[in-house]
């Protein structure tokens, strides 16, 4: 027993009582109030975008010039358009769109550049140079005349398997993911070259990890803080994307009223009308706002090192 | 050298670092970080490796267990050439030599709790059949380093330089090895937390048997801890003796000046200081000859020109110098 040289007992006082990770996490999480109220405002977001149609019973495409253009009031709390349509009942359907276009899309883009970044990470050498080659190439790509190609080759497929709206759905976020998984894939490449020299990465070898251990285990997780937060700015950059692609005519059909088309819509009567894009622009404003402080939050409250 | 077959032996080990550029990243240099190595361990011995930074200790000392692949030259472990193992074999090997970090801080993965860390080779190895097990091992090999089961749950960043240093010793234990490489473990320590740790790892060698290569650049631990020692010069090994007599009549010119620096704790003692002139050569090109002759006090036409040979003298004391043999 090496029991004659006992390590010093300082760290012994105080054991704090012992918590699994994700009861230690989540009690992590709780103490970045941000990211707390950020959980509710997105949670308020989602629920009522699911909820909303049930308890908000009025069309989103009922046409009434006698109310266009109002101003909020208790028939319309947020107004109407130049159209006399309620912009409750449109923001609230828009918002189920926009919001799952925009985490579907970070999922994508998260996803290929998590896989394209760790392979060139892992791989260097010639693997390395030809998917950073790719990644360069997908930078360097014109996107707007690169949307319109693929959107009218694939369209009618995909509209044909999917349905109308799935199908679009689908190619939208196909679309803004894949060509939004460049910067993340860069991030991850360069978080893994600096990991893999770690020590910790080459005790892990030495015990004869293998690779997929090493990359599951010790380099992956030690690399996602930045990714995380890369990942939520995806969120937000994928939102407005989608309602540029449904401003040129290309995302889903104009009287599918996204968050963005609407914003879009408005932009012609912001001087008789502001209410109009400020309702779709708060909406917009507060979930990216949102997201962003939830991705803190959780890089936070992943990283054990940092005491909170 | 010895009697009895050496657990470790190293014969002629080389690793250059190509340093690629142009293009089409042709190799346009390479730094011979370890340039024509030989040594033995016995079984139970400890071997100190000292050298100045840069010298190619570590490398040695990675290459032994290959996680640096060597360039050339062969490394025995128990009758089995290390170099030309694969897959299954290499990992198989990887139970028997294990290594323990210099730095505390970088050689654990901050998001891993003490049992996760030292458990982990457990589970790679399969030594352990539930969770409950490798939990048992665990706590007993955190009780062999000095720590305690109330560890477990707690992450690296909440323990001090000595105690993590402790917990990398308990995960380079955990698959029972034979050889642990210790790369200058306790250069980043504390000189109090120091002593606890060379006086563990005497401790445990005593309990498990252990052979060490201890990697360290501070003569006055290595002589402590060692049986013999080898002392590094630019890649290549200069004088390998016994600790005692290396320390009390070293031969080759550059043990004497790096002995002579080691500051002796009593200042009504003089020592002759030897001071040697300029810089370690760039290891990318090294002198021709005798490695030393740039810098050496006794230099002759032919150091510049021969490479001395690693020369066994009188009771094992190995000198590579054309004018010490």
């Amino acid at each position: 027993m090496a029991g004659s040289t006992p390590a010093s007992p300082s760290a012994d006082a105080a054991t704090p009582p012992q918590l699994s990770l994700a009861a230690e996490s989540w009690r992590r999480f709780r103490k970045h109030k941000l990211a707390v109220i950020s959980m509710f405002i997105l949670g308020a977001l989602v629920l009522a975008v699911v909820a909303g149609p049930f308890v908000w019973r009025v069309p989103i495409n009922e046409i009434d010039f006698t109310a266009k253009l109002q101003g909020p009031s208790w028939h319309h709390p947020l107004g109407t358009d130049d159209l006399g349509q309620d912009i409750l009942a449109r923001l609230i359907y828009g918002g189920r769109i926009s919001l799952s276009v925009g985490l579907a899309a970070m999922a994508v883009a998260l996803l290929v550049g998590v896989l394209i970044g760790a392979m060139a990470g892992m791989a260097s050498g010639r693997v390395d140079a030809g998917l950073m080659w790719l990644t360069d190439l997908f930078l360097s790509l014109p996107q707007l005349p690169l949307l319109l190609l693929l959107i009218y080759l694939f369209r009618d497929t995909l509209k044909a398997a999917f349905g109308a709206e799935g199908g679009v759905f689908i190619m939208v976020v196909a679309v803004i993911g894949g060509l939004r998984w460049m910067p993340v894939a860069r991030l991850v490449r360069a978080q893994f070259f600096s990991l893999r020299e770690k020590e910790f990465v080459e005790a892990a070898r030495a015990l004869g990890a293998g690779r997929a251990r090493l990359v599951a285990r010790h380099i992956l997780p030690n690399a996602m803080g930045p990714v995380i937060v890369a990942g939520t700015i995806d969120v937000a950059s994928a939102i407005i994307a989608e309602s540029t692609l449904s401003f040129l005519g290309l995302g889903f059909p104009p009287d599918v009223p996204t968050w963005g088309r609407v914003l879009f819509d408005a932009k012609d009567y912001l001087d008789i009308a502001p209410h109009w894009a400020i309702f779709p622009g708060a909406a917009i404003f507060l979930a990216v706002l949102s997201i962003n402080f939830i991705g803190d939050g959780l890089r936070d409250a992943l990283d054990p090192r940092r005491v909170i | 050298m010895n009697a009895p077959a050496p657990l470790l032996s190293v014969r002629g080990l080389k690793k250059y670092f190509p340093i690629k550029g142009g293009i089409f990243s042709r190799e346009i240099d390479r730094v011979h970080a370890v340039d024509g190595v030989s040594f033995d361990i016995a079984e139970g011995e400890t071997l100190g490796l000292v050298g100045e930074s840069g010298c190619g200790k570590s490398t040695t000392g990675r290459c032994v267990m290959r996680l640096i692949e060597p360039s050339e030259g062969e490394i025995w472990f128990q009758n089995r050439n290390v170099t030309v193992l694969d897959g299954e074999e290499l990992r198989a090997i990887r139970r028997d030599i294990q290594i323990i970090f210099q730095d505390p801080f970088a050689s654990l993965n901050p998001r891993h709790t003490v049992a996760g860390i030292v458990g982990e080779a457990l589970l790679i190895h399969r030594l352990a059949k539930t969770r409950r097990d490798v939990e048992d091992r665990v706590v007993e090999l955190l009780e062999t380093v000095g720590l305690q089961a109330g560890h477990l749950r707690r992450f690296p960043h909440e323990f001090s330089g000595g105690q993590r240093q402790r917990i990398g010793i308990a995960r380079a234990l955990a698959v029972k090895p034979k050889l642990i490489v210790c790369d200058e473990p306790v250069s980043a320590l504390d000189v109090s937390v120091q002593a606890q740790v060379i006086n563990l790892l005497e401790d445990l060698q005593e309990k498990f048997g252990l052979t060490y290569l201890f990697i360290a650049h501070d003569l006055s631990v290595v002589e402590h801890i060692s049986n013999r020692v080898a002392v590094m010069y630019l890649g290549r090994i200069v004088e390998i003796a016994r600790a005692r007599d290396l320390y009390d009549n070293p031969r080759h010119p550059y043990t004497e000046a790096l002995l002579s620096a080691v500051p002796i704790p009593d200042p009504s003692l003089k020592r002759t200081r030897i001071k040697l002139e300029g810089d370690v050569p760039n290891p990318i090109n090294p002198p021709t000859g005798c490695h030393f002759h740039t810098r050496c006090p006794i230099a002759e036409p032919r150091c510049s020109e021969t490479a001395p040979p690693l020369k066994q003298g009188a009771d094992g004391h190995w000198v590579a110098c054309h004018l010490r043999g």
